[in-house]
């Protein structure tokens, strides 16, 4: 075996048991207890908020001058993929909602629509003054006052626009709510 | 450059005649009033005539004079890449005077005429769709004109109960604000600064001294 880990990493922790003894051991243990008992008690919770932290899928919702900043979020300088979050077309796929830019009153009910298609567990960031509380365009009789009136938001990024490390600071802000509050039902 | 376009000038004159009401080279730049009826014949000309040849419509705006009877102003700006000239037409309507589309002339015109009616409610006789561009769809009012309040009458919230977007009159937290920032000074005359409650006799002494 080669010797190349990680510092302060065990190496034998997180290995799967191969076949032998032990592993016959292990399941000999949960055939028992299932026949015993008939169902099985582990941490679902803890595994379910691992898959869900470790894909978050926004729904791309570039609304204004704050999705440049998203884009470079995105590409290859802070690259959100290596955190799982792929931006998706469609509204079916995603799970985090980016609003990122002024949200128009013309777009409020097209916005709540995209919101309403996504599936459950959803989650929102607001992304930049605008989509916090209008920002600039508060007083404008076309502006919805922060999309907050429209959504719930989970997570506000403030900014104007938001630096790309701002906005990455804000999806990790994102998954530690998700592993506080996180549960197989919200 | 103000030679030609002076020459220009002078060109408009004769070949538009009554239509014509006024032309200016000013900075530089050639404007043109002319009759509100004649304007589709006026860019005709100005587009097809070996002289002008101005065959791209940049803009067409609006402009507001709340107090001036004939209340809006419609700018028609144009290009003439074959000669490298610029020219400004203007006219002027109100709410009730129909203008005559220029769609026919430049097809541009078509999107620039809905936004000036929907921005100002200026109002375009035969044109071929004359819907509001920008605005929410149902939105009363225009609102670039002067007397249009900047926060305009209705906002949007998601109403949890009827499950859609509902329109409601405009409540605000706190009023629009306006700051003179010509003078910085106004509204600190009379705040004494933490600290600063012993420090009122040095001024009035340096005062006596300066006098």
């Amino acid at each position: 075996m080669s010797a190349v880990t990680q510092p302060g990493i065990d190496p034998a922790a997180g290995q799967p048991i191969g076949p032998g003894a032990e592993q016959d051991e292990i399941l000999a243990r949960v055939t028992q207890e299932l026949q015993d008992k008939g169902f099985v008690l582990a941490n679902v919770d803890k595994l379910v908020n691992w898959a869900r932290t470790g894909s978050l899928w926004p729904m791309t919702f570039g609304l204004a001058c704050c999705a440049v900043e998203m884009i470079h979020a995105y590409m290859s300088r802070y690259d959100l993929d290596r955190f799982g979050v792929v931006p998706r077309p469609s509204p079916r796929q995603s799970d985090v909602m980016i609003v990122a830019g002024t949200l128009t009153n013309k777009m409020a009910p097209a916005f709540r629509k995209v919101y309403d298609q996504m599936a459950e567990p959803r989650y929102v960031i607001s992304m930049g003054s605008c989509a916090n509380g209008g920002g600039y365009y508060h007083y404008s009789y076309a502006i919805v006052r922060g999309c907050d009136r429209v959504v719930p938001v989970d997570v506000y990024v403030p900014g104007c626009p938001p630096t790309a490390e701002a906005l990455v600071y804000g999806i990790l802000q994102l998954q530690k709510k998700i592993k506080r509050t996180g549960a197989l039902w919200r | 450059m103000d030679q030609a376009l002076k020459e220009l000038a002078e060109h408009l004159r004769d070949q538009l005649g009554d239509k014509l009401t006024e032309a200016e080279v000013r900075l530089g730049e050639l404007t043109i009033t002319v009759q509100r009826d004649s304007i589709v014949e006026v860019l005709k000309s100005l587009r097809d005539d070996s002289n002008c040849m101005f065959h791209q419509l940049m803009d067409v705006c609006g402009v507001d004079y709340p107090d001036d009877s004939p209340r809006f102003e419609i700018v028609y700006n144009l290009l003439s890449m074959t000669h490298n000239t610029r020219i400004r037409v203007k006219l002027r309507t109100d709410e009730d005077d129909p203008v005559p589309s220029v769609a026919g002339v430049f097809s541009t015109a078509n999107w620039f005429e809905r936004e000036i009616w929907d921005m100002y409610g200026g109002f375009f006789s035969d044109h071929p769709d004359l819907r509001r561009l920008l605005t929410d769809y149902g939105f009363e009012g225009h609102p670039l004109r002067k007397d249009f309040p900047l926060t305009g009458y209705v906002e949007v919230r998601y109403d949890d109960e009827q499950k859609r977007v509902v329109y409601e009159p405009v409540k605000l937290t706190q009023e629009f604000r306006n700051f003179d920032f010509e003078s910085p000074w106004e509204g600190m005359e009379r705040v004494v600064l933490p600290g600063d409650e012993k420090a009122e006799a040095e001024p009035e002494e340096e005062e006596t001294e300066a006098s």
